[in-house]
C-alpha cells in the first residue's frame, strides 16, 4: 500500500540520525568509553553544518564541517575520561550541556533563516518504482545510504578485521589488551573521535536534510535516544539498523495516529521517549537473561600503573 | 606513561596516586577549576560577540547594589538549593538522577491541580502545606519509575530520568494547551492564575517566597544530618563507594536506590511547588518553570563536592550565573540556553580537577635516554650482592 | 666482560638489568636490583609475596617504567616503553592473571599479539601456525574455542603459545604453577626444559622452593625489593639456605594447635549444586559440614567450583539445588543480609572488589557489621564519639598501620587492608567464618598474623571454612581437609592421613576417596 511505503520512508529517514549517532557510540563503547555527550555533539554538529552550508552554499561541506565539529568536541571528552581518568558520566554530561549552550549561542543568528541549497533524495533508477519497498528504501537521500553502508562496514570491521578485535579487546579487558601490546589509550581516543564525528554528522543531517532549518535544541533528546539504542542493539551495528528504523517508525506513527485517531499531538509527542524507556526495559531483561552484555570494562578508566592490593 | 601522548621530549610526566588529601587541597582545586571554567566561558562569550566583563559587571552591581537584584538572586537560588541537596543524596549513592527538571515540573503540576481544581477554596494554612506535600509526592513518584527500573533490572538511570524530563515537559504542554487551559487567558497557553489563598507569601518588598526558602534551608540541614549521622546515610555512602561490598554486608541495593531517588525526586517536587505558587502563580510553558534548574542543580551539587552545607554557597554562586544569563538575554538578546556553557564548562573543569585530587603529577627529566628521577644521580652498575 | 668482574663469558647474556629501582607511593618495590639471564637457562626468581619479583619482570616487559637503572638486551642498552617494545625485542610474559580476552577465541587472541597480519583476519594462516607450534611443543588446544570455555591449564597453554608463535627468545612466567595440578605442572616443566634447550632464556618467578630445584638452573633471590642472592647455580645451594635467604631468618616452626573441641555443626551443606557465570554447573551435588571449634579446609586448584560454593553459602549466588543450613536455619538462596545476620563472617577472595569501601575512612569501614547496634547507634543517630574510640582500639589490637582512623581505607597497604577486613568481620564474634584465600598476596608478617587469628577463632568456638590454594596453609590450619575437583568433593580427610601426594592426586582428579 502506498501508506505503508510512505511510513517506511519516513521511518528510515527519521531513523537515520539515530543510526549514525548510535554507530559512532557503538565504537566508543566497544572500546570501553561511554559518551553521554552525544546530544551536545549533535547540536554543535547541527549548527556548524547549517552555518557552513549557508556560508558556502554547499550542504555537503556543511556535513563535513559538522563531522569535524563533533570530532573536536569528542576529543575533549576523550581527554577528560581517558587521559585524566575523569568519571565518564560527568564528563559526557558536561559536554552535552556545553554543546547545548554553545549551539544556542552560535545559533541565535540563524533562527528562521532558510537554506538555499538542499540535499535532495536521489532515487535509485528502476528500484525506486517497486511497490512499497520502492519509496521506502530506494527513494532516499544519499546520507541514508551512507548510514546504511557505514553500519554494514562497521559490522565488518568489528567482527572480521584485526582492528575490530583490538577494539573489542580494549573494551572487554584493557589490561589484557595492554599486555598484548595494544595501545589502549590510542584505540579509545580513535573510537571516541569517530563517535563524535558521527554524532556531528547526525546533527547536521537534522538541520540540513531532515527539517531543514536551525531550531534551538532541535535534537529534542535524540542524542540520549541514540545512547539507549546502542544498549538496545546489544552493541551490534546490524541490530542498530533495525532499532534506529523502529524508532524512526514511532515518529511516522505519531503523524498517522494523530491524523487518523485524532489523539492530541502533544501526548503523542511523548511516544519516542516512552518508547526509549520501554526499549531499555527490553534490553535490560535480555542482557540479564542472555548474559550478553556491555563490554566488560565499559565506563571504567584504564590506569596502567595501578597497584593491585 | 599514564597520559596518552607520546612526547619525544626529555621531560617525562608521571602520575602517581596520592595518599592523603587535605581539605585545603580540595577547596584549592575546586576554586582553580572554577576559575578556569569562568575564564573559558568568558572567552567563548567574547568570541560570540558579547562583552563578558560588561555582563559580569552589570550582574555584580545589580545583585549587590540593589535589593531587587539581591532578591532575584535568592529567588533563583531557592529551587537550586532544594534540587541540589536532593541530588547530593542520590549522587552519593552513585545514582545519577538527571531528572530533577521533570520531577520539579511534576511538583508544579500536582500543586497546580490541587489549587485550581481540587480545593481552590481551602484556606491558605491548609492548602499551602497540602500543596507542598502533593508536590513532594508527585516529584518522588516521577522518580520512582526510573528507580524501580534500575533497582530491579539494572536499567541505566541517566537515560530513563532524562526521558522522564521530556515526558514531563510534554505533559505540562498538553495540560496548558488542553484540559487545563485557562478560562481567563484569552486563549494563551497558560492555566488560570491560582487562587490567592494558594499563593505563597513573599518577603515584603521582594519576590522571595519565604516558605520555600525555609523548606530549602531545612532540607539542607536534614540531608546533612541524614548523611552524616544516621545509619541510612551510612548505608548510602557505603553503597555509593562499593556496591558489591554493601550487598555482601547485607545492605539491600534496591532499598538504597529507591529511597535516594524518592528523596531527590521529592525535594525537586518541592522546588516545583515553590516556582508555581511563589513565582509564576500559574502553569505555563514548562521551559519557563523548570528553567534549567534541574540541570544547574547538578553543578551546584558537584561543585559543593556533594556536601549539603556547601550547597548553600554554591547555589548562590550558580544562581548568580543564572542572573548573568538573564542579563545577557535582556541586554543582548542571547538565548538563556547559553547559560549551559557555564554549566558544561564548570562540570568539565571540576571533573578534570578531580585528577589532581587523586594523583600527583611529577615532572622528571631524562638525559640522553637514561632515566633519572628528579634529584637522583645517573644509573650505575652495582656490585652484585654476595651470598 | 661480565659486570661481576669474573672471567669473561663465552656468551652474551640475553638480558641484563642493572641498578633497577622502582618506587610506588609508600614503598620501594625494587631497590637497585641487578638481574641477568643467559641463553639456554631456566633462571628462577625466588622470593616471598611482595618481594618485588613481579614488579621487576613487569619492568622488563614494559608495563612499568623504572625510576632508575638500565636494561641491556643482547648487549645493547634499550628503553622498554610498553609491552609492544618488549615483544619486538623478543621478550614475552605469561602473567599470573592471564591476559587473555575471555570473549574472544584462541585464534583471535593470538592474532592480536602478532604484528603484520594485515587488516583482514588471516584466519586460516593463524590457525595453521597455531596447530603447528602447538604440536611441536605438545601444547594442544582448539584455536576456535573461546577463552571462557577453556580450563585454566588450557588457558596457560594459550598464553605460552602466544609467546612461541612470536618466537620470543626470553620467556617470563609469573607463578605459573599456582593454577596447575601436579600432573600439569610436570608437563609444563618438560616444555620449559625443551625451550631452554633450544637456546631461549626462561625467567621462572616463584615463591615455592621445591620448584626451584625441580626446573631451574640458577636462582636469584629477592627480599623486600633487594637482591640477596644473584644468579646462584641451583646445584650449589640447598633448600634451607634459600629459605633463609628468602625470609631472612629461620623458618618458623609449624603452628601448634590444640586438639579440636568440636561442637554442633554450624554449617551444613547438602547436595548443593551451583551454576557459574556461564550457566554451567560449577558445584555438583556437594555435601559437607563444619562444626563449631573446627577448621575445615577446602583444597583444590582455583577454578574447580570453590568460588561459586562460597558465594552460594554467603548468599551472593543462588544455588540451583540443594540445601544450606547455618546453625540449623535454612538459608538456601537467601540474600547476604539474611545469612550474615545469623552470625557469619566473610573474608572475601576478591579483596579489591568485596573487601572495603576505599573512599570511606578506616573507622567507617570497621563498623560495617555493627552500625545498627547500640552503642554504635544512639537513638536515631550514629554515635560518632564511640565509633572513633572503638575504632582506635581495634586498630591497635589488630596492628593495622594507618596514620589515623579517619584516613581513607583505600590508602592502606594490602596487608593492612586484610587486617581491616578481618577486624571488621571478627568484630561481631561470629559463629561461622568463611575465609577465601585469606593470605593471598600478603607479606610474611600479615600471613602469620591472619593464620593465628583464624586459629584463635577456632579456639573461641567458631567454625571456620577455609578455602585456599596454598596447600601448606591448608595442612597447617585445618582439622579436616576436603579436596575439590571439577565441582565435587573427591576427598575428605584428616591431616594425619593426608599427604601432599595423595591430595595432589585428588586435586587432579585421579583419586576419589570420601569417607563419612
Amino acid at each position: 500500500m502506498d501508506l505503508v511505503g510512505h511510513m517506511l520512508h519516513v521511518a528510515i529517514r527519521s531513523g537515520t540520525p539515530l543510526l549514525l549517532a548510535a554507530l559512532g557510540e557503538i565504537f566508543a563503547e566497544r572500546s570501553g568509553v561511554m559518551n553521554l555527550g552525544i546530544e551536545g555533539m549533535m547540536l554543535v554538529g547541527a549548527i556548524t553544518g547549517f552555518a557552513v552550508a549557508l556560508a558556502t552554499g554547499q550542504p555537503w561541506l556543511g556535513l563535513l564541517a559538522a563531522c569535524a565539529a563533533g570530532l573536536l568536541m569528542s576529543l575533549i571528552h576523550a581527554f577528560l575520561s581517558i587521559s585524566l581518568y575523569a568519571n565518564q558520566v560527568v564528563s559526557g554530561l558536561s559536554l552535552s550541556m556545553l554543546g547545548l549552550g554553545l549551539s544556542s549561542l552560535m545559533g541565535y543568528a540563524y533562527v528562521g533563516v532558510a537554506l538555499p541549497s538542499r540535499i535532495l533524495p536521489s532515487p535509485v533508477p528502476g528500484l525506486a518504482d517497486l511497490p512499497v519497498v520502492g519509496p521506502a528504501l530506494f527513494c532516499q537521500d544519499p546520507v541514508v545510504y551512507l548510514a546504511l553502508a557505514l553500519a554494514i562496514a562497521s559490522w565488518f570491521v568489528l567482527y572480521k578485521t584485526k582492528w575490530g578485535i583490538m577494539i573489542r579487546a580494549t573494551g572487554d579487558d584493557p589490561s589484557a589488551a595492554d599486555a598484548m601490546g595494544i595501545n589502549v589509550y590510542l584505540v579509545r581516543y580513535i573510537c571516541v573521535a569517530f563517535g563524535g564525528a558521527l554524532a556531528g554528522l547526525a546533527g547536521a543531517y537534522l538541520s540540513l536534510v531532515l527539517t531543514p532549518a536551525w531550531v534551538e535544541c532541535m535534537t529534542a533528546g535524540r542524542g540520549w535516544i541514540a545512547f539507549a539504542l546502542v544498549i538496545f542493539a546489544l552493541w551490534d551495528p546490524l541490530k542498530a539498523i533495525l532499532g534506529a528504523y523502529l524508532f524512526g517508525a514511532t515518529e511516522a506513527l505519531q503523524f498517522y495516529i494523530q491524523a487518523s485517531l485524532g489523539v492530541d499531538a502533544t501526548l503523542l509527542g511523548m511516544m519516542p521517549y516512552v518508547a526509549t524507556i520501554l526499549a531499555m526495559l527490553v534490553a535490560a531483561s535480555e542482557v540479564l537473561r542472555k548474559r550478553l552484555g556491555a563490554p566488560a570494562a565499559l565506563g571504567k578508566p584504564y590506569i596502567r600503573e595501578e597497584r593491585v592490593i | 606513561m599514564a597520559i596518552g601522548l607520546k612526547l619525544r621530549l626529555p621531560i617525562e610526566l608521571k602520575i602517581e596516586k596520592r595518599l592523603q588529601v587535605s581539605s585545603r587541597l580540595r577547596i584549592g582545586i575546586s576554586l582553580a577549576s572554577l576559575g578556569l571554567a569562568l575564564a573559558l566561558s568568558s572567552l567563548i562569550f567574547a568570541l560570540g560577540g558579547l562583552s563578558p566583563l560588561a555582563v559580569y559587571g552589570t550582574t555584580f552591581s545589580w545583585i549587590f547594589g540593589t535589593s531587587a537584584g539581591l532578591s532575584f538572586l535568592i529567588v533563583k537560588g531557592i529551587p537550586l538549593l532544594l534540587c541540589a541537596v536532593g541530588l547530593v543524596v542520590a549522587f552519593r549513592a552513585q545514582v545519577w538522577n538527571i531528572g530533577a527538571e521533570g520531577q520539579l515540573l511534576l511538583g508544579a503540576v500536582a500543586s497546580a491541580g490541587l489549587a485550581l481544581f481540587v480545593m481552590p477554596s481551602a484556606p491558605a494554612p491548609i492548602l499551602i502545606p497540602l500543596m507542598f506535600i502533593s508536590g513532594f509526592l508527585a516529584g518522588a513518584g516521577w522518580a520512582l519509575i526510573p528507580a524501580i527500573l534500575k533497582a530491579k533490572l539494572k536499567v541505566n538511570e541517566v537515560i530513563t530520568t532524562l526521558m522522564m524530563n521530556y515526558i514531563a515537559s510534554k505533559l505540562v504542554e498538553y495540560l496548558i494547551y488542553g484540559p487545563w487551559r485557562g478560562k481567563t487567558t484569552w486563549g494563551f497557553p497558560y492555566t488560570d492564575l491560582i487562587p490567592p489563598n494558594a499563593v505563597l507569601p513573599t518577603v515584603p518588598g521582594t519576590s522571595i517566597h519565604w516558605p520555600t526558602l525555609i523548606l530549602a534551608l531545612a532540607s539542607t540541614i536534614i540531608v546533612f544530618m541524614l548523611m552524616e549521622r544516621t545509619s541510612l546515610g551510612y548505608e548510602v555512602k557505603v553503597f555509593g563507594d562499593n556496591p558489591d561490598l554493601a550487598r555482601a554486608a547485607g545492605i539491600r541495593p534496591s532499598k538504597i536506590i529507591i529511597l535516594t531517588m524518592l528523596i531527590s525526586g521529592g525535594l525537586a517536587g518541592l522546588a516545583g511547588v515553590g516556582e508555581l505558587a511563589g513565582r509564576h502563580r500559574m502553569l505555563r510553558n514548562p521551559l519557563h518553570i523548570s528553567a534549567g534548574y534541574g540541570f544547574t542543580a547538578i553543578i551546584v551539587a558537584w561543585l559543593a563536592r556533594l556536601n549539603p552545607l556547601a550547597c548553600v554557597l554554591t547555589s548562590l554562586f550558580m544562581g548568580s550565573l543564572l542572573v548573568a544569563g538573564c542579563v545577557m538575554k535582556s541586554s543582548m538578546g542571547v538565548s538563556e540556553a547559553s547559560v549551559n556553557i557555564f554549566n558544561g564548562l564548570i562540570l568539565a573543569c571540576i571533573a578534570a580537577g578531580e585528577v589532581m585530587l587523586r594523583y600527583k603529577v611529577r615532572l622528571s627529566f631524562s638525559w640522553r635516554g637514561r632515566r633519572r628521577g628528579v634529584g637522583n644521580g645517573p644509573g650505575r652498575a652495582h656490585a652484585p650482592r654476595g651470598h | 666482560m661480565g659486570a661481576r668482574g669474573e672471567a669473561p663469558r663465552s656468551r652474551e647474556p640475553l638480558v641484563r638489568m642493572v641498578g633497577i629501582t622502582k618506587r610506588f607511593p609508600g614503598v620501594i618495590a625494587n631497590d637497585k636490583v641487578d638481574f641477568e639471564l643467559m641463553p639456554g637457562e631456566v633462571h628462577a626468581l625466588l622470593g616471598e609475596n611482595g618481594a618485588g619479583k613481579t614488579t621487576l619482570m613487569n619492568i622488563l616487559y614494559g608495563l612499568y617504567r623504572p625510576d632508575e637503572g638500565q636494561i641491556f638486551i643482547g648487549g645493547r642498552e634499550v628503553e622498554i616503553r610498553s609491552p609492544r617494545d618488549a615483544m619486538r625485542l623478543g621478550i614475552g610474559m605469561v602473567h599470573q592473571h592471564f591476559k587473555l580476552v575471555s570473549t574472544l577465541t584462541v585464534a583471535e587472541n593470538i592474532a592480536l599479539s602478532l604484528e603484520g597480519t594485515g587488516l583482514i583476519l588471516p584466519a586460516r594462516r593463524v590457525r595453521a601456525r597455531i596447530l603447528e607450534v602447538a604440536q611441536h611443543y605438545g601444547l594442544e588446544v582448539d584455536p576456535d574455542a573461546r577463552i571462557w570455555q577453556l580450563s585454566v591449564g588450557e588457558r596457560q597453554r594459550v598464553e605460552i603459545l602466544k609467546l612461541l608463535i612470536r618466537n620470543a627468545k626470553v620467556l617470563i612466567l609469573d607463578e605459573p604453577t599456582t593454577v596447575l595440578a601436579p600432573r600439569e605442572r610436570e608437563e609444563l616443566f618438560k616444555v620449559l626444559r625443551k625451550l631452554a634447550y633450544e637456546g631461549r632464556g626462561i625467567v621462572f618467578i616463584t615463591h615455592k622452593l621445591e620448584e626451584v630445584f625441580r626446573v631451574a638452573d640458577r636462582v636469584t633471590v629477592l627480599r623486600k625489593g633487594r637482591v640477596v642472592a644473584s644468579g646462584l647455580p641451583v646445584r650449589s645451594t640447598t633448600p634451607s639456605e634459600l629459605a633463609k635467604l628468602m625470609i631472612g631468618r629461620e623458618l618458623k616452626p609449624r603452628l601448634v594447635k590444640k586438639p579440636a573441641r568440636l561442637g554442633e555443626p554450624v554449617l551444613e551443606v547438602e547436595d548443593l549444586s551451583v551454576l557459574d557465570d556461564r550457566g554451567l554447573l560449577a558445584v555438583k551435588g556437594v555435601s559437607f559440614n563444619v562444626r563449631r571449634g573446627e577448621i575445615l579446609g577446602i583444597a583444590g586448584v582455583a577454578g574447580n567450583g570453590q568460588r561459586e560454593l562460597v558465594e552460594a553459602i554467603i548468599g551472593l549466588r543462588k544455588p540451583r539445588s540443594g540445601r544450606i543450613r547455618i546453625d540449623g536455619h535454612d538459608v538456601t538462596g537467601k540474600a547476604p543480609a539474611d545469612v550474615l545476620k545469623l552470625g557469619v563472617a566473610y573474608i572475601p577472595e576478591d579483596r579489591a572488589r568485596y573487601g572495603i569501601a576505599p573512599d570511606l575512612s578506616v573507622a567507617e569501614n570497621l563498623i560495617l557489621k555493627l552500625y545498627k547496634v547500640p552503642p554504635f547507634k544512639k537513638g536515631f543517630f550514629l554515635d560518632e564519639e564511640y565509633i572513633l574510640s572503638w575504632s582506635r582500639k581495634v586498630v591497635s589490637d589488630f596492628g593495622i598501620v594507618t596514620p589515623n582512623v579517619r584516613a581513607p581505607a583505600g590508602s592502606l597497604s594490602g596487608g593492612n587492608i586484610q587486617r581491616l577486613i578481618l577486624a571488621r568481620e571478627l568484630s561481631t564474634r561470629p559463629k561461622l567464618i568463611v575465609a577465601s584465600h585469606p593470605t593471598f598476596g600478603l607479606d610474611v608478617a600479615a600471613t602469620e598474623q591472619i593464620r593465628l587469628l583464624l586459629i584463635e577463632q577456632r579456639e573461641r568456638g567458631a567454625g571456620v571454612l577455609l578455602v585456599s590454594e596454598d596447600l601448606s596453609e591448608i595442612m597447617e590450619l585445618s582439622d579436616r581437609i576436603a579436596v575439590m575437583h571439577e565441582g565435587q568433593i573427591v576427598g575428605l580427610l584428616s591431616p594425619s592421613e593426608a599427604d601432599v601426594e595423595k591430595i595432589g592426586l585428588m586435586m587432579s582428579g585421579k583419586l576419589k576417596e570420601v569417607d563419612g
